[in-house]
């Protein structure tokens, strides 16, 4: 086991190092500067700006400056746009409002959809079974950006209980709709998965033996049943991590939360390209050590992996 | 000997008959499971009457996607609302602009970004996984370890800076959708290879003198169809849905083209004027279609795979 966590974590570093390089490649190729507009600058002025953000630099220096600042110092360099601030003074700005109904949605998904589809699989083939695949046959076709405008409609327009947009350092009210619209259709998923994973191993035949011996359904659910019946919800919480990742930009743009999202398209409409590579890299290393952490409860569930 | 001319004629004929019972192929065998199927059958229709309104539709109104009607403008919320009278039988959206014809304009985006960009998907993930696994050894290694770290990228944000770079015409949306979701094709493809390299008729082809290319396609790959299929209508609306996040966000399709994830985003910004048909039509538009995929994927699915079930 050991020796498996340090070989995944070994092979994720390079991943690491390939996602810095693409994105820093997407940079130097992209045409046009930062700095061109339509008035157009004049050369010296030009000159100057890029000897202040180390563009005149070869590639491969400004690279290894890159790749230092990163690695030592965790300093994505200034942003082009935001004069006054640097990459990490916005992603620190951004970065907890992200994380908190980030983490918030991704605990409901898991919280809601799990129960559901053990419940819905244990009670095959009755109303509550039916109910269960109801709604996630349903929020399939519900992604965040088509729940966000409906949760407004419906909590702020019609009801007028929650605020319909802003942060206000994170009280409820201004949680509960970006929690709601970013975790429905993975809560759905995950009832989906669970749901057909635990009917399969219910109809194994080491289960048939531990109701013929008399041991209880509750026990036989919850020790014999669910450990094999997660590996696959396991699975899918690594590919379910990177769509809310990039749900959040949805919830950002729709609720101006004020997370990376809004700084990420801004950022992309601007063209400030030190402030995307930063968010890019930033969502990607997330991406990659959750998943190294998935893979790794992965081979703690099911020794076959470990090899 | 007597011969009993009646029972061998009889005989004849019904040795006839039974030559032509033909055997079922696996396709005449999923076909069949899948008219079975009344969820998805239903689906198949109701996606091809809304791919024929989408590209048919449009004949029937006055308006075009992007003429504004000046009567309206800056009064879309009073007077934009669907009605006849006026031709704007879905209303005007913001602008003053036809919403039936803006929503049949959409569809027509949304449904060719599906078909488009899976073909790209499916051509490079089959060719590349067949290659994988028919050569195995270091190649499949090294062609692996690439998906798995491409796999492993949150490759939304790359797909957005491309875009942001090389402009947003449609063809680089079809493209770049296409060639960010090949992988799992590619890895599915690769374990199929992997048991069907073995099989005597690859070994026949092989002794034959077949070269490698030629194998692939004409071998490996047509016996792979079953399993592309059923994996393509699962991804049509899952590309769907990813053109529609990134026009959401107003990073994809560009004005006065539009799609499902560009009218929703429209008709999001303005419910709070009461114009709520601007969001109801592509909502409606979207979620009906999306319906119809994932039933026809989970139909396609059990026909080809009935263990499964």
């Amino acid at each position: 086991m050991f020796s498996f966590i340090v070989r995944r974590i070994g092979s994720s570093i390079p991943t690491m190092l390939i996602l810095i390089l693409i994105s820093f490649a997407l940079m130097r190729l992209a045409p046009g500067s930062p700095f061109s507009s339509d008035r157009g600058l004049p050369p010296e002025v030009l000159a100057n700006l890029e000897l202040k953000y180390g563009l005149n630099l070869p590639w491969f220096e400004q690279l290894f400056v890159y790749l230092k600042g990163i690695i030592f110092d965790f300093d994505f360099g200034p942003s082009f746009k935001y004069t006054d601030k640097s990459v990490n003074d916005i992603l620190a700005q951004g970065f907890p409002v992200t994380l908190t109904y980030g983490i918030w949605s991704f605990v409901a998904a898991v919280a809601v959809g799990l129960p559901l589809g053990i419940v819905a699989a244990v009670r095959h083939n009755t109303k509550l079974d039916y109910a269960a695949v109801g709604f996630s046959i349903g929020a399939q076709v519900l992604p965040n950006f088509v729940m966000a405008p409906i949760l407004v409609i419906i909590f702020t327009l019609w009801l007028n209980w929650l605020p319909g947009g802003g942060w206000n350092g994170g009280q409820w009210q201004y949680v509960v709709m970006p929690i709601l619209a970013l975790s429905t259709s993975y809560m759905a998923s995950i009832a989906r998965i669970t749901r057909s994973s635990m009917l399969e191993v219910l109809h194994a035949n080491f289960i048939r033996t531990a109701k013929a011996k008399g041991v209880p359904m509750r026990n036989i659910i919850l020790r014999h049943a669910l450990k094999p019946a997660l590996l696959p919800v396991i699975s899918y919480l690594g590919p379910a991590f990177v769509y809310m990742i990039t749900g959040s930009v949805i919830i950002d743009i729709y609720f101006s939360t004020g997370g990376m999202g809004q700084f990420f398209v801004d950022a992309a409409l601007n063209r400030d390209y030190s402030l995307l590579m930063g968010v890019t890299i930033v969502f990607g290393v997330m991406t990659i050590v959750f998943n190294t952490l998935v893979d790794i409860t992965y081979a703690w569930l099911d020794p076959k992996i470990r090899l | 000997m007597l011969v009993n001319k009646k029972k061998m004629a009889a005989l004849i004929d019904s040795n006839a008959e039974q030559g032509q019972v033909k055997g079922r192929s696996q396709w005449q065998d999923a076909m069949r499971r899948f008219k079975g199927n009344k969820a998805s059958l239903i689906s198949v229709f109701v996606l091809a009457a809304m791919t024929l309104f989408a590209f048919l539709g449009p004949l029937l109104s006055p308006w075009d996607h992007e003429t504004i009607d000046w009567e309206l403008i800056g009064n879309a919320a009073e007077m934009g609302a669907p009605q006849f009278a006026n031709g704007h039988f879905f209303g005007t959206d913001d602008l003053g602009r036809d919403m039936y014809s803006r929503v049949l304009q959409g569809t027509q985006i949304s449904l060719m970004v599906g078909f488009v960009g899976t073909l790209v998907a499916v051509t490079v993930g089959v060719l590349y996984g067949a290659i994988a696994g028919y050569f195995g050894g270091a190649v499949d290694n090294v062609m692996m370890r690439f998906v798995d770290i491409l796999m492993s990228i949150p490759y939304m944000f790359i797909l957005i800076i491309l875009f942001v770079m090389f402009g947003r015409s449609v063809y680089i949306l079809f493209i770049g959708l296409g060639l960010f979701s090949w992988m799992d094709m590619a890895r599915i493809v690769r374990g199929q290879t992997l048991t069907l390299k073995h099989k005597e008729f690859i070994e026949a082809a092989v002794m034959a003198g077949v070269s490698d290319f030629k194998i692939i396609v004409r071998h490996i790959v047509p016996n792979l169809l079953g399993i592309v299929v059923v994996y393509m209508s699962l991804m049509i609306p899952s590309l769907i849905l990813l053109e529609s996040f990134i026009s959401f966000l107003g990073l994809g399709i560009q004005e006065p083209l539009t799609s499902w994830g560009a009218l929703i985003s429209d008709g999001a910004s303005t419910i709070q004027y009461g114009t709520l048909w601007q969001l109801a039509f592509p909502l409606g538009f979207f979620v009906t279609g999306l319906f119809c995929f994932f039933f026809i994927g989970d139909g396609l699915r059990d026909a080809f795979d009935p263990k499964d079930r």
